[in-house]
């Protein structure tokens, strides 16, 4: 389960990444070949795919899986804090009831 | 077709594409040795081909906007995920997993609520530029 934690929190900082390289691209392609942040991004992607795969060899899929949905809860933190977007009470509800269902799940698992 | 149900069911593709590649990712990770080469097993391959499947799909409908109803339908694939995990893992489906989905789906659709007046990801429309060419 800290594995697929640790996962979410790559895979927002991924996406952050890949949103800040997505700014500088231009239509040709060593424009997007060369994109340090965009490079970067994907390859935590890859970093996050084997670490999923380490987390599924001795856990529940049907609980890791959902837990992935942590990845909201960061990215959103992230738009607040490094993004500067506004604060928006639909989301914070949404990012609340998030934890709220992976602590139930959690829960669950120690059993 | 109206643009809206093509973008939902592209969307409702890769959730189910996207459930499958979890399941062969499981598959695959049973199926990890000592030796370094065994992440290359045929399962797991097959796994990163449906999330790299799953993905386009996803881009490529989510491109056309309405994201409060696109963004939380890519969570249904968890609803597949945990058939799957039935079906082939013969995992048990306990309260706590359906009460703590039903949490986190009800979150992911707040959070889509959220995001109804943002333009699409600027990744995911940089991507889909790159699809259309």
């Amino acid at each position: 389960m800290a594995l697929v934690f640790s996962c979410t929190v790559l895979g927002a900082l991924a996406q952050l990444l890949i949103k800040k390289g997505t700014t500088t691209i231009t239509p040709d392609l060593t424009s997007i070949l060369l994109n340090l942040p965009l490079i970067a991004g994907y390859s935590i992607y890859g970093i996050n795919t084997l670490l999923m795969v380490l987390a599924l060899k001795d856990g529940e899929m049907s609980m890791l899986y959902p837990i992935i949905a942590l990845t909201y809860v960061w990215t959103t933190l992230l738009s607040y804090t490094i993004l500067g977007e506004p604060s928006n009470l639909y989301k914070n509800i949404g990012i609340i009831t998030i934890v709220l269902g992976v602590a139930v799940m959690g829960r669950g698992s120690r059993k | 077709m109206s643009p809206l149900v093509r973008s939902m069911l592209m969307v409702f593709g890769a959730s189910v594409v996207g459930s499958f590649g979890m399941a062969f990712l499981k598959m695959g990770a049973g199926r990890l040795t000592k030796s370094i080469w065994s992440f290359l097993n045929a399962r797991l391959v097959f796994g990163v081909v449906l999330f790299l499947g799953s993905s386009v799909l996803y881009v490529a409908g989510i491109k056309g906007g309405q994201l409060s109803v696109l963004y939380p339908m890519v969570s249904l694939g968890y609803i597949w995920g945990l058939l799957w995990a039935k079906i082939f893992f013969n995992e048990p489906l306990t309260k706590q997993k359906f009460a703590g989905l039903g949490l986190i789906l009800l979150g992911v659709f707040f959070v889509g609520l959220g995001s109804q007046d943002q333009q699409p990801p600027a990744h995911a429309t940089a991507a889909a530029r790159q699809f259309q060419r």
